[in-house]
């Protein structure tokens, strides 16, 4: 959960809400990109490197940094944790009846 | 040198060993008169036990388990008081997997969930505000925990939820925050600390002032680290510089992620939600003043505290730990873990006792785990 894990911002999703698709080793995953914005347009974020906490774009980082940080997460087993945990939720979300939400 | 081949860098790490040698021998650090140097993340724990640095550094150097695994310092009671929530009528109690085994004095949240609650694994707080978005009729509850990494994106979800007028959600907010645990572990005359490795990813959210005092009050040096052996090496052989020329300064290792000044985005975004609680539990450490958050009047509908009557707001109860844990005693480094009688006996990761055991970033854990023949060592 503290450790986080490096995506890269693919596509925006939802631009009221800050809502950003994040390739995190190939699973993709909504983020919020609010805490990276710096006053920037939420446009302008695809392509952007960063650190993902729990669901949250939570620093830039560099294409290089990203890949040396997933290399020791994949070390410390983190990494695989990391995307089991977002594959999981989808799974459970994906389970839960969608009509409500209209 | 055994580890050391799974550095990426191993020409760098016998570098920076050698380094680390030499200024240990410089300040006259020895197995039997050690320098204290205290990791405070859980991360980093996990890492140096990973890697072997324990073993790797001179025997001058003492590494102190620091308490920032948020999970380790969750105190039985709120644990209680989750599963309590969990069986309210209508309610989906939604937690990160980390909390799930965390035993509590009757049961874990999974054995509330195995006994019929409806709790779901959550990777996000947000996946926790979509199922209440989904299931307008039902209440969910999202258990808000950890350290500064994780504090910002409950207040962002907060913050969301109030826009989107979801008023079927709300948060049991137990976050807390890394400095006031560790002035109370300064103030405490049983400890010795001689410097620390900050952590990394709390510090990429407060920036590195937060800890001034460290440097300005008590005359210790703190580095900012980042997670990788070498980042880590780096920043023992910085603290170690400093405790040999005399310095005590905030110093930042881990620049290339954390900004000194922070967040700011996430800063702005604690402050309008929460505020700071008079004093907060820690397992094993006791209430510590202004260590934990609560949830501002004006987001009131969202918390759960609130809207349950349950928690820490409504009631504090101080429940005893388990007979024979030695939790406390290695969460303030007067121990080893496998000095704890339940090490390895009756506590194990996959049945724990204590929260250390719990978590990957649990000292008893990451020891049970790595320790191999520390623990024979030590027998
Ligand atoms: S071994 Fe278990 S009971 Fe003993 S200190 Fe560690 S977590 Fe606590």
């Amino acid at each position: 959960m503290c450790l986080g894990i490096p995506g890269q911002i693919v596509e925006i999703s939802d631009v009221a809400r800050k809502l950003a698709l994040v390739d995190v080793s190939g699973v993709r995953r909504q983020v919020n990109v609010a805490p990276i914005l710096d006053g920037q347009a939420v446009e302008d974020l695809v392509g952007v490197w960063t650190l993902v906490h729990v669901g949250f774009a939570m620093s830039r980082i560099d294409e290089e940094e990203a890949e040396k940080t997933l290399e020791i997460l994949r070390q410390l087993g983190e990494a695989q944790e990391e995307i089991e945990a977002m594959k999981a939720t989808e799974a459970m979300l994906a389970g839960e009846k969608v009509e409500a939400a209209q | 040198m055994k580890y050391a081949d799974e550095f990426r860098d191993p020409v760098a790490a016998r570098g920076l060993l050698a380094k680390i040698e030499q200024v240990t021998s410089e300040i006259g650090a020895t197995a039997e008169k050690p320098v204290h140097i205290m990791e405070i993340c859980g991360g980093h724990t996990h890492a140096i036990f990973r890697y072997g640095l324990d073993k790797l550094t001179p025997p001058g150097i003492e590494f102190i388990h620091g308490p920032g695994c948020p999970v380790c310092v969750l105190p039985m009671s709120r644990v209680d008081e989750s599963v309590e929530i969990a069986e309210q009528p209508g309610v989906i109690f939604c937690t990160f997997g980390d909390a799930m085994r965390v035993p509590g004095t009757k049961k874990s949240l999974l054995q509330a969930k195995a006994d019929g609650c409806d709790i779901r694994m959550v990777y996000s707080p947000l996946d926790a505000l979509e199922l209440a978005r989904r299931n307008p009729d039902r209440e969910v509850v999202f258990f808000g925990l950890g350290f500064e990494t994780t504090t910002p994106s409950t207040a962002f979800t907060i913050q969301q939820a109030a826009a989107d007028g979801l008023m079927n959600f709300s948060i049991f907010c137990n976050h807390i925050t890394v400095p006031p645990p560790i002035k109370a572990l300064l103030d405490d005359p049983y400890m010795t600390l001689d410097g620390f490795v900050g952590p990394g990813h709390v510090s990429m959210v407060i920036g590195i002032r937060p800890y001034d005092f460290i440097a300005r009050d008590y005359n210790k040096p703190i580095v900012v680290a980042g997670f990788e052996p070498l980042d880590l090496l780096q920043s023992v052989l910085m603290v170690l510089e400093q405790i040999r020329d005399g310095r005590a300064e905030v110093e930042n290792q881990y620049s290339r992620v954390v900004p000194d000044e922070g967040n700011p985005a996430s800063i702005a975004a604690c402050d309008d939600v929460y505020e700071t609680r008079e004093r907060f539990e820690w397992r094993g450490l006791g209430e510590i003043d202004t260590s934990g958050l609560k949830i501002r009047d004006k987001y009131a509908a969202f918390d759960a505290e609130r809207k349950f009557g349950i928690g820490y707001g409504a009631a504090s109860r101080f429940v005893k730990e388990p007979e024979g844990c030695r939790c406390g005693d290695v969460m303030t480094g007067r121990i080893k873990p496998p000095q704890c009688p339940k090490f390895g006996a009756e506590c194990l990761p996959e049945t724990p006792l204590g929260a250390l055991m719990v978590s990957s970033e649990g000292a008893c854990a990451a020891y049970y785990q790595y320790g191999g023949s520390r623990l024979e060592a030590a027998e």
